[in-house]
């Protein structure tokens, strides 16, 4: 309880803080003339935290240890600033039907510490990803590869306390989907036809590893070596809980070319610091900024901030198992509820322009992402139009207003303002109870999703792990999936995600997920709030700061002044 | 003198399992499943789950789990936190950052606070002693977070004297600015302290016989003011530097300090108990060694004082 009083007291204060700043030091932006790129070799340094696993590309699952992770290898693929992949170590990647791959890696590059990357190093890697023994974070992203489910399964024992556990229990030791032709060519089938599966090879789960990796993962995970722009500046340049330091890798020659010398990660607690930091000159780039900041930044750093949308989006769930919102009077108070929300704004007023209004379920920067979608109007804020709606639902179905309508939140990261805000767009508009319901922390809202008995409105948020449609609608709103916890079900969506997933080319991929999408207006199984969007601020050292589709800044396009 | 030191190390024993049980419940009643938590939306392979709850022992019972962690203390292995780093290796890095920025803040309020309330108690009711007893309570007055923030953007902002942050970099030079503000609080305390002590020495009759026996006015200060002034003072000072390694919370924060503050912050938040009563363990080993030292300190301070019985 005392931190969380104090953090908030901090909070408050550098509000005041940074007000003072904003007419101190903020001034003297004087940006020259920006000319050509400064010393290609100087090292930047960058806002990061310590990150959370050994870093091993198939076990590394959150932001900290991904940046660092994305710039030690490359992969088959790579993506651009937009989220279209490119060839990187693949030379070609070919399918007659969707199901079937051949993969032909380019020849004569090298890990770092001198052995050649080849299909080899790729196929170990991912089955020693995929097996469930090794216990990696990210074996999942193997499962559509055929065999996955021998070499990932998992047996539920009775341990010594009665406890059911669940054990690895393989029965396989490699993919028998994922065959090493020679040298230079991956054969992959897939369990079924998934025409969007070459998107994902450039996601960090499929990078490949040298052979020393394999034999002792957790050391290697210290000190790990690849093929990417960068390597490790030397044996234990990551200092835990202080800083990482990475330098250009001299024989790196992909799409991903440095140009700087080296990136040094400092780790900070608080972003607060940070950006001091950077008023400071004293640290180059963050791309976490303090809340009390989201206001003033774009006036502290007038030239040297950004702005820029990514493909994360924020919800509001509705569980099937909330009387209230079954049947036909539930389908039109869920439409209701989203067209009581004024997103445009609530993410101008409360998120000061962070956050762009959801215009569909997934999000933009990514191929095939359309505002357009029919229904997506349920997603604008017409008053009238969603009393009408609730009108209508009472008619079939009186509304239970025994208890007020709860909308879940985490507060450790920061949600009250905005849910309140929804809160009282609902109240108002609908004249129903609603309020929010803080929990301390993110894990216990997912246990009672989870457990099925979190009756009111939850707040979610996903960010996309490859640029895919198929990311956000699968995992989430598929039938059984593993983050689908609110238990949506529908036979039509989930048909036309598998034919999205049979098609032959993206495009037609794309034009069955936004029929897919098309069916979702209509149920509302969530409400779709806004887009995630990417702020950072660089200090007068650096430019050429941008993110790429998932939000994480180009740290290798990134130039000393 | 060693059996009374022996008997106040022996009190260490049930404080230190009446704390480290108190902690440990806390953290075991907390809401949610910490693991779960380290994965967010996306859920892994659930052996990978049931694995990291078998390997922190989560799956335990709370007395199972409490035994094991003092077991694992007696065998000096603190086990891995939930990041997989060994716990020993990481209070070796964060304790001697914290321990100089302590140490540093105890200097400078131990030796500035103690001369300008000597300084403030012989001039009583002077201009100087004025003067300083509203700065004190200016001082006090202030929160610590707010001298923090304030200093670190005139400081470490507009004027550029010095880093706005430490971070990787902790050396006794770049703690100073954390190490002023972290103290000036402290200060001001020892300051009227040391003062109010000092007046009421002035008056005492050993100081009166020294006056009378001709010694110089610096030996009477020194040797027979200020000494037996000390022993308040010190008291403050042994239980502020227990509080010092463990409330540099806010400190730390303001400027990145990568100490115990820091780590203990964190680790609270992903509720990872062993982490946590590993570093309370240590500030309770810090605050009765601490205590105790004081207390031998009396002795030194004021001849009267004896612990042979």
């Amino acid at each position: 309880m005392r931190f969380a009083r104090t953090s908030k007291a901090l909070g408050m204060v550098a509000i005041a803080a940074l007000a003072l700043s904003a007419c101190g030091a903020g001034g003297g932006t004087s940006n020259g003339s920006g000319s050509a790129a400064g010393d290609p070799n100087k090292v930047i340094t960058a806002y990061s935290n310590e990150p959370q696993n050994a870093l091993l590309p198939a076990n590394t699952n959150e932001v900290y240890g991904g940046r660092v992770v994305e710039l030690l290898y490359e992969g088959l693929r790579a993506y651009d600033a937009n989220g279209k992949p490119v060839n990187a170590l693949a030379e070609s990647i070919e399918s007659p039907d969707g199901q079937n791959y051949t993969i032909k890696v380019k020849t004569g590059t090298k890990f770092t510490n001198g052995e050649e990357v080849t299909a080899k190093s790729f196929v170990d890697a991912w089955n020693f990803a995929a097996l469930s023994t090794n216990l990696q974070n990210n074996g999942t992203f193997f499962e559509s590869i055929e065999g996955y489910d021998d070499v990932s399964a998992v047996k539920t024992e009775k341990g010594a306390d009665g406890e059911e556990k669940d054990v690895p229990a393989p029965t396989a030791k490699t993919m028998s989907g994922l065959v090493l032709r020679d040298d230079s060519t991956i054969q992959v089938k897939l369990s079924q036809p998934e025409a969007d599966w070459p998107l994902r090879l450039g996601y960090s789960a499929f990078y490949p590893l040298p052979s020393e990796a394999m034999k002792d993962p957790k050391k290697f995970g210290e000190d790990p070596v690849g093929n990417g722009p960068y390597k490790l500046a030397k044996e234990g340049a990551w200092v835990h809980d202080q800083s990482i330091s990475l330098v250009k890798n001299g024989d790196y020659s992909g799409p991903r070319a440095a140009k700087n010398g080296g990136v040094t990660f400092k780790f900070y607690t608080d972003p607060g610091p940070a950006y001091t930091d950077i008023q400071a000159n004293n640290l180059d780039v963050t791309d976490v900024l303090p809340t009390n900041a989201l206001r003033t930044y774009e006036t502290d750093f007038p030239e040297n901030h950004l702005n820029k949308a990514y493909a994360g989006n924020a919800t509001l769930n509705i569980p099937v198992y909330n009387p209230n919102f079954q049947g036909e009077a539930g389908k039109l108070r869920r439409q209701a509820l989203s067209m009581a929300i004024n997103r445009e704004e609530i993410t101008k007023v409360i998120f000061n322009g962070t956050r762009i209004p959801a215009k569909d379920f997934t999000a933009p920067v990514i191929d095939g992402y359309n505002e357009n979608v029919a229904g997506s109007e349920f997603l604008k804020f017409d008053a009238a139009k969603a009393k009408d709606l609730w009108a209508k639902a009472e008619a079939i179905k009186p509304y239970d207003a025994s208890k007020p309508l709860q909308l879940a939140y985490n507060t450790d990261g920061g949600n009250k303002e905005w849910i309140d805000a929804v809160a009282n767009n609902i109240k108002n508009t609908l004249g129903i109870q609603a309020e929010g319901q803080p929990f301390a922390k993110f894990a216990e809202i997912l246990n009672l999703r989870k457990s099925k008995t979190l009756p009111g409105l939850t707040r979610a948020g996903w960010q996309a792990d490859y640029p895919s449609l198929y990311n956000f609608l699968g995992p989430l709103l598929k039938t059984g999936s593993s983050s689908n916890y609110e238990g949506y079900s529908s036979p039509e969506f989930d048909k036309l995600l598998k034919e999205g997933l049979g098609a032959k080319s993206t495009d037609d991929a794309n034009k069955k997920f936004a029929q897919a999408q098309e069916v979702l207006f209509k149920d509302l199984p969530n409400l779709p709030l806004w887009y995630q969007a990417r702020q950072a601020v660089w200090s007068q050292n650096v430019t050429n700061v941008d993110s790429g589709w998932n939000g994480v800044l180009q740290y290798y396009n990134i130039t000393a002044k | 003198m060693i059996q009374y030191v022996l008997r106040r190390l022996l009190q260490v024993i049930p404080v230190f399992v009446g704390t480290t049980l108190l902690v440990y419940y806390m953290v075991f009643a907390l809401p949610g499943d910490p693991i779960a938590a380290l994965f967010g939306d996306r859920q892994p392979n659930p052996a990978v789950i049931a694995a990291l709850r078998q390997q922190y022992h989560l799956d335990e019972p709370f007395w199972v789990q409490y035994g094991l962690f003092l077991k694992n203390l007696f065998t000096f292995n603190l086990g891995n936190d939930f990041t997989g780093q060994p716990i020993a290796a990481t209070l070796g890095r964060v304790f001697p950052v914290t321990a100089m920025l302590a140490i540093e803040a105890l200097v400078i309020q131990g030796v500035f606070g103690v001369a300008a309330g000597l300084f403030a108690g012989l001039r009583k009711g002077k201009l100087f002693d004025s003067t300083v007893l509203i700065a004190s309570l200016v001082v006090i007055a202030i929160p610590t977070f707010v001298l923090g923030f304030v200093l670190q953007l005139v400081v470490g902002v507009q004027l550029g004297w010095a880093k706005p942050t430490v971070g990787s970099d902790a050396s006794w030079g770049t703690l100073l600015l954390p190490a002023f503000v972290l103290g000036l609080v402290s200060f001001a305390y020892v300051l009227r302290l040391t003062r109010a002590s000092v007046i009421e020495n002035m008056n005492a009759d050993y100081v009166r016989t020294a006056t009378a026996k001709g010694l110089s006015r610096p030996r009477v200060v020194l040797a027979h003011i200020l000494r037996n002034s000390m022993i308040p003072v010190a008291t403050y000072l042994g239980a502020n530097l227990g509080a010092l390694m463990g409330g540099a919370i806010v400190t730390e924060g303001i400027f990145n300090v990568p100490g115990v503050g820091q780590k203990l912050y964190q680790a609270i938040l992903r509720s990872e108990g062993p982490t946590i009563v590993a570093i309370v363990s240590v500030f309770v080993l810090i605050f009765v060694v601490a205590n105790l030292l004081v207390d031998l300190l009396y002795a030194w301070l004021d001849p009267r004082i004896r612990y042979d019985k």
